[in-house]
């Protein structure tokens, strides 16, 4: 088992060695960060000189603001004498960040028990795949409003529309969960199977300690796709759930008014960006926790 | 394996506890016990938190529901939202969609009924440069003209007819986005704009020539209620099985009662209104607010009628547009909307001035950005 976890596995570093690592990651996220910002600006400064238009896009303040404007507009306030546009968009992220954490949950938890049970079931593989597969490409846009239909009027006043809103994210999160469990418990070495049968383990045993183990590295890198995906769904599912306190309410305000404060809805996009990228991060270092010590144990 | 066991319960540690983070963000305070006697209802909106909705927030805001026994909660709109369908699947008791799309879906069979119509007149314009000397709607023969398609094209084809264009023909009709992009970089000679919202946000941008605001001076604005083409808005309409228990038409007498003194407490109050829109919409612009409240006192008021009372014949307009543009199959009837409900209302509301003869637009000044 060790090939499926060989990503994972490094050679033991010196302290110096780790330190020089880590400054050159540093160093080559700036570099890019740095590479990104002028590529942006290059092409603004390209476009406004020659007047370069492709087909209907010129570019000018409105359509590709300064990324320090974009930056700066965080820290102004967000309308006359009211608080600052980032503690109002910090607002907002919390509220999705609720919203997205719980479908999280939901969706990996279902997704998990969804390819444990299609693992075992060659049946029910057969039979429910193609309808899991065609769950994912309905689109999202028009399954949110049917989820809130049914979903919003059997919540409790706690939950009331915010739940529907997790249901929504759960929807694109099970998915990549579901079948990557189901390929990770699938994939063991026939070997460690036959070995774990020879001691007369159950199947409840070989499920836990064998295939679970080996289908773990399947299983985060759906986690890493599903996290980010959940704030996604999060701020799509806002829209029908018409919910006002969140990015997606944000997102539709400031669109609407682009013309006047492009700024603004370019800044929403970044604190929406930086909150998918935490959801994933927290995935990562979960892996790392759970994964580490991966090549060592697997059978 | 023991290590990995620990592992395991840190990262369900970890998971519980991002979860009990961000669980406490934004928590609900459902304060359900205040509200025990009153009855609950629900209003769909048409769109976002925005002035164009003032008069319903006021009311809650100022305690005119409560007078009435109500709890009323507003659903705001958005894209994905059509309140003729929240309301027919009983999600909402009340909807605010304009007069044109409740026909629709009357036409296609949904028991719905206009109990209110609140905006008397339309705030849809069409909008040209001064300096492109297309000063009369005839001279748009042949140009570019932006318009939203999806439903809010009619009224503007009805104008372009009723002075001879023929809208699929004479002129070249280019699908507008909800923004005035297009506009403002001339990528069309003419765009679709409400006064309350488009119009404005062409007012607060800086013209880069000038280094100013664009100003009304340099647009030509052509109303298409002053064309005679424009279809009625927003007005309150509700299921008509629902209607018809006399218990629910107390609830809604009170909703409509209530409601009124809500617009009329914004007309008096304006600036009071605008605040108690951006509580309910923290990522809104005061100035673009300011403005948006002034064009929408100005398409309620004055309301000869009394306000939310239907007039026949913009009635008919707006019904004889949605047959000539085939919105509808059969030309709508006076079963379409009701006014004794209304009536009822501004009965109970005599103290009260409930036309608004006197009241004058004020000037709102223009903010950059809206702001």
């Amino acid at each position: 088992m060790a090939y499926a976890a060989s990503a994972t596995a490094r050679p033991p570093l010196l302290d110096r060695e780790r330190t020089r690592n880590a400054a050159a990651s540093v160093g080559l996220f700036l570099a890019v960060l740095i590479a990104l910002w002028a590529l942006w600006e290059g092409f603004k400064a390209f476009g406004e000189s020659t007047g370069l238009r492709l087909g209907q896009f010129e570019a000018n303040d409105r359509t590709m603001p300064h990324i320090h404007d974009i930056v700066s507009t965080l820290f102004e306030p967000s309308r006359r004498n009211g608080p600052l546009l980032i503690d109002v968009l910090w607002d907002a992220a919390l509220f999705t960040a609720k919203e997205a954490a719980v479908g999280f949950t939901l969706g990996a938890l279902i997704g998990f028990v969804l390819g444990a049970l299609l693992a075992h079931f060659v049946l029910l593989q057969r039979g429910f795949l193609p309808y899991i597969v065609a769950s994912q490409t309905i689109p999202i846009l028009a399954v949110a409003p049917m989820v809130v239909v049914w979903v919003n009027p059997r919540l409790p006043p706690g939950l009331k529309d915010w739940g529907a809103v997790a249901v929504i994210s759960a929807y694109l999160t099970f998915f990549p969960v579901a079948i990557n469990t189901l390929r990770g418990l699938t994939s063991v070495d026939p070997r460690a199977l036959e070995l774990m049968r020879s001691y007369a383990a159950g199947s409840w045993k070989v499920l836990w300690k064998l295939r679970v183990p080996a289908a773990l590295p399947f299983i985060f890198a759906a986690l890493k796709i599903a996290a980010p995906a959940s704030v996604v769904g999060a701020i799509i599912g806002e829209l029908p759930a018409s919910i006002q306190n969140g990015l997606g309410g944000a997102i539709l305000n400031f669109n609407q008014y682009y013309v006047t404060a492009p700024t603004r809805l370019w800044a929403t996009n970044l604190i929406a960006a930086l909150l998918g990228i935490s959801f994933f991060l927290v995935v990562l270092l979960a892996e790392r926790l759970a994964v580490r010590r991966a090549p060592e144990h697997v059978a | 394996m023991r290590s990995r066991k620990w592992a395991f319960i840190a990262v369900l540690a970890l998971v519980a506890a991002s979860l009990a983070i961000v669980g406490c963000g934004g928590g609900d305070e459902d304060d359900e016990a205040a509200a025990e006697d009153l009855t609950p209802v629900t209003l769909q909106s048409k769109w976002v938190v925005q002035a164009q909705f003032a008069g319903y927030y006021a009311a809650v805001d100022q305690g005119f529901y409560e007078d009435e026994g109500l709890d009323v909660t507003i659903r705001a709109g958005g894209p994905d939202i059509v309140p003729e369908q929240v309301v027919a699947g009983g999600q909402a008791e009340f909807g605010i969609n304009w007069l044109d799309s409740l026909l629709a879906t009357r036409d296609q069979g949904q028991g719905l009924v206009n109990i209110a119509q609140v905006f008397t007149r339309s705030g849809m314009t069409e909008v040209t440069w001064k300096d492109t000397g297309l000063d009369e709607i005839t001279k748009l023969e042949g140009k570019k003209v932006g318009v939203w398609l999806g439903g809010n094209e009619h009224k503007l084809f009805a104008a372009l007819t009723k002075n001879g264009l023929d809208p699929q023909q004479d002129v070249e009709i280019v699908a507008q986005p909800f923004d005035m992009n297009l506009f403002l970089s001339r990528e069309v000679d003419a765009a679709a704009a409400m006064t309350y919202n488009e119009l404005a946000q062409v007012l607060e941008v800086e013209n880069p020539d000038t280094g100013e605001l664009y100003t009304e001076e340099e647009l030509n604005v052509f109303r298409m209620s002053e064309l005679g083409t424009g279809a009625l808005e927003d007005g309150i309409f509700v299921r008509e099985d629902w209607i018809a228990d006399t218990e629910n038409q107390d609830v809604a007498k009170r909703f409509l009662k209530a409601s009124f003194r809500g617009w009329i407490y914004c007309r008096d109050n304006p600036d009071s209104c605008v605040d108690i829109v951006l509580e309910n919409g923290p990522t809104l612009g005061a100035g673009h607010q300011a403005w948006q409240m002034n064009e929408i006192n100005d398409l309620i008021w004055p309301a000869p009628l009394g306000v939310g009372i239907m007039d026949p014949e913009s009635f008919e307009i707006t019904n004889q547009i949605a047959t000539d543009y085939k919105i509808i199959k059969t030309p709508a009837t006076d079963d379409a909307y009701r006014t004794d409900i209304a009536e009822a209302a501004l009965a109970e509301l005599e103290d009260e001035d409930t036309t608004g003869e006197d009241w004058e637009k004020p000037e709102v000044e223009v903010t950059p950005g809206g702001e």
